[in-house]
């Protein structure tokens, strides 16, 4: 008889979902990879050479943990994603020992020191950024000109972000009243000839679209290396969605909530009254978008439920838009999520599923448990 | 065309590996020389043997009689002699003891003629449900009459019949709302006389299109108020809870029963059971196995009395294609995996399934994806009961619910980084309660 052969016992269930930790973090790294690209494309060989550094020396530092404390691993590809987020996370123009920096502060600090994979409380390639941003202020705050902008300037100097000029020129006071793709054209921000186009024919149909605007959509403008295409972000993060990586919850409250409190008062610090503020140009230029769609929705510091999702999202949103519009420094969205990144384990602890069959509590209750 | 009706919380999709066995039609199987048929087959305690060594049986013979309230009697699934009572361990891992049948061939057939049962009353038809030792047959076996008894002042609105079979492989149910969907229905006839419930619904998955239309032809040609219902497709919609949501939409609380939402919920096989106890007089002694699996030689629905090995299953099917990675006894998703080809079939065997190996990725740590939790149709945080389970917090995890894990193995089925979470769910409760 076939007595002899060996089965496996095992508790049930004895069908598995095709999921697996290394296929998330290796899809990840695909949705990411036509932004990173454009980034190649548009800042040269400098870019790509500053993400190669930047995973090697994660996935280096990842094995040279393996090798010491046995509890790391190569494999299942966080490393390799997080210095792919750190390499797009940097201006091209900056010194190639900055990813070393950052990827070692990522991997040790944030998350070795805290235990590894699934343990560490903030993102780690957004700690890393943040903290070559904090010591290395000057080399981190100068940006290339894209390629697709040298030929309407002529010149390829590094100039600073849209967020940052018109910062500046807000403190300035050089305009009033005034939206932010008003300051830059009042500052003779160039623009591609393509913007100029799609911009006139908008208008033809009477809907007013800035250049800028469209620039920034597209990825012709100055930044992080892998930030600028919001376009090519989105596709990605449609394919994160579509593969059922990522929900809706993160991506669409952070957005919604930014979108919402920068039309609704984005218009005060210019001394325009309530909800006119611009919107499109704040979204699609800076961070954003990589922020919303890569970073908050990092799984390991993001919450657990979507009802927390949605709250956490809403606070990024908030966060951003403060230390955008009212902060001094640039780095809105990374702050912003690392800071909320800090309410997560409140957020998991309170914000709970509703369990099948229970019968929710009335308004009042939840009003005196606050008190 | 609208949307069907389905449970809203949590739920998978898996593959359903139906249509390997589903076109089959059922077959005997011709009765093995001899039978292993255990005292506990069912949920509650196990049955008192009414015979002993050497005492000859007769097909359909009480031989085990229920100990207390929740427990069912046992019948001889064919005439013989005791060889002997021994223990032995059910696919579930319960130990228990066994009466070993040696069957005679010899022996005069008996046959369970149809007679009439307009005439009895409600209470004589319990009598009967429970004398034939009727258990639910979907899996969890509970004893029927136990479930058709509904108490003073409780009042049953919705008789729910769990035609679903949301299990992947499993075809048993199938087939026999195909094959005998007369007798299914007289059979929730009688279970509706029982209970007096006021309205009967039939919840079935609309990957048995076949089935739901057979049932509706039936329902017509029968002249009978029963509604017919395609639900969507969706794990765990066979558990009574989501069922119960997806056709009457109503919730049972943590800890309550089908009965404090004013229903009560059968398997179509256990209406069939209770058709043949009321209307043929025949106990509860064979049934419906789905023998399928990728290493399963032929895929096959067979009609197996209780009591037969696994191993005559298995010959039955022709044996195995390749070397199978598991046996598994019911569905792959809440089956229990076992490895004695003399386990015994038991009134709860829907299935027998060889199942071949799968890839399979590496265990990593928890990365807090939340999938889980979306999956969880309980709306429990398995992430955090693994947590508290593997830092041996039983407590704490008994306070977040996991008395209310079902192990219906959505959040398992669906982790990124493989933890055994089912696995780990069990092993909380039995540590927890002690």
């Amino acid at each position: 008889m076939e007595q002899n052969q060996v089965v496996t016992v095992s508790s049930s269930p004895h069908l598995k979902g095709t999921m697996s930790t290394s296929k998330i973090m290796w899809n990840v790294s695909l949705a990411l990879l036509p932004a990173a690209m454009w980034g190649v494309y548009v800042f040269g060989f400098r870019a790509l050479l500053i993400i190669l550094i930047s995973i090697a020396s994660s996935v280096g530092f990842e094995y040279l943990l393996l090798k010491i404390s046995k509890d790391a691993s190569v494999q299942d590809g966080s490393a390799f994603l997080t210095g792919l987020l750190i390499g797009m996370n940097l201006p091209s123009g900056s010194s190639f020992i900055i990813p070393v920096l950052a990827s070692a502060f990522a991997i040790f600090v944030v998350k070795w020191t805290f235990g590894g994979l699934g343990a560490n409380w903030m993102n780690p390639a957004l700690a890393g950024r943040v903290f070559v941003f904090f010591s290395f202020t000057n080399l981190m705050n100068t940006y290339p000109i894209p390629r697709t902008l040298i030929s309407s300037t002529g010149d390829s100097v590094a100039s600073a972000t849209y967020l940052s000029s018109v910062k500046m020129a807000m403190s300035d006071q050089v305009l009033t009243q005034a939206s932010g793709s008003q300051v830059l054209s009042h500052l003779g921000t160039a623009t591609t000839g393509f913007a100029q186009q799609v911009s006139g024919l908008f208008a033809s149909m009477g809907i007013n679209l800035s250049p800028y605007t469209v620039d920034a959509f597209f990825g012709n403008i100055s930044g992080s290396l892998g930030e600028v295409s919001a376009f090519l972000l989105l596709l990605g993060g449609i394919y994160m969605l579509v593969r059922k990586i990522i929900t809706w919850h993160i991506p669409v409250s952070f957005l919604g909530s930014f979108i919402l409190l920068a039309w609704a008062f984005g218009g005060l610090r210019n001394g325009n009254g309530l909800f006119s503020g611009e919107v499109l140009l704040p979204v699609f230029s800076g961070g954003l978008m990589l922020g919303a769609i890569f970073m908050a929705t990092d799984m390991v510091t993001s919450p657990v439920t979507y009802r927390g999702m949605i709250l956490y999202g809403v606070l990024i949103g908030f966060f951003t838009f403060l230390i955008r519009y009212y902060g001094s420094l640039p780095e809105s969205v990374s702050l912003a999520i690392i800071l909320v990144n800090i309410f997560v384990p409140a957020i998991d602890r309170y914000v709970k599923p509703r369990k099948f069959g229970e019968v929710i509590p009335p308004v009042k209750e939840k009003k005196e448990e606050r008190a | 065309m609208s949307r069907l009706p389905t449970f809203r919380k949590g739920g998978i999709h898996p593959h359903d590996y139906k249509e390997l066995s589903c076109s089959a039609p059922v077959e005997e199987l011709p009765c093995p020389d001899e039978l292993i048929v255990p005292l506990s087959q069912h949920l509650g305690a196990p049955a008192k043997p009414l015979k002993v060594k050497g005492d000859s049986v007769i097909m359909g013979e009480k031989i085990g009689e229920a100990a207390s309230f929740i427990s069912a009697d046992i019948h001889a699934p064919a005439s013989g002699t005791i060889k002997e009572i021994r223990s032995i361990t059910l696919a579930n891992s319960v130990v228990c003891d066994a009466f070993v049948i040696t069957v005679d061939k010899e022996a005069q057939p008996v046959t369970f003629e149809k007679q009439d049962y307009d005439a009895l009353s409600k209470e004589e038809m319990l009598a009967i449900v429970k004398d034939m030792g009727v258990v639910g047959t979907g899996g969890a076996t509970f004893p029927t009459n136990v479930k058709l008894m509904v108490p003073k002042g409780k009042h049953v609105q919705h008789l729910v019949i769990n035609g679903v079979e949301c299990e992947p492989y499993l075809t048993s149910d199938h087939r026999l709302m195909l094959e005998q969907s007369r007798e299914v229905i007289e059979g929730i006839l009688i279970a509706q006389r029982i209970t007096e419930a006021d309205t009967v619904i039939i919840g079935v998955e609309n990957n048995k299109p076949d089935a739901v239309e057979m049932l509706k032809q039936t329902v017509k040609e029968m002249h009978v108020d029963i509604t017919v219902m395609a639900l969507e497709v969706k794990y765990p919609q066979g558990d009574e809870k989501q069922l119960l949501k997806a056709t009457i939409n109503r919730e049972i609380p943590s800890g309550k029963l089908p009965l404090d939402v004013g229903a009560v919920v059968l398997n179509v096989g256990t209406a069939f059971a209770i058709y043949e106890a009321v209307a043929k007089r025949k106990p509860l002694i064979d049934r419906i196995v789905t023998v399928s699996g990728e290493a399963m030689t032929e895929k096959k629905n067979v009609r197996t009395p209780i009591g037969t090995t696994i191993g005559a299953l298995i010959d039955f099917a022709g044996g195995f294609s390749s070397v199978p990675e598991k046996l598994v006894s019911g569905g792959p998703m809440m089956g229990f995996a076992f490895y004695d080809h003399a386990t015994p079939v038991i009134k709860g065997t829907s299935g027998l399934l060889a199942l071949s190996s799968r890839k399979k990725a590496p265990q990593t740590a928890c990365i807090r994806c939340g999938k889980c939790i979306a999956v969880c149709p309980m709306g429990l945080q398995p992430t955090k009961l693994y947590r508290y389970i593997d830092n041996r917090r039983y407590e704490e995890a008994m306070q977040i619910d996991l008395m209310d894990c079902k192990e219906c193995g959505c959040c398992a089925y669906t982790c990124p980084a493989q933890l055994p979470l089912v696995h780990a769910m069990k092993l909380g409760k039995r540590l927890g309660r002690k």
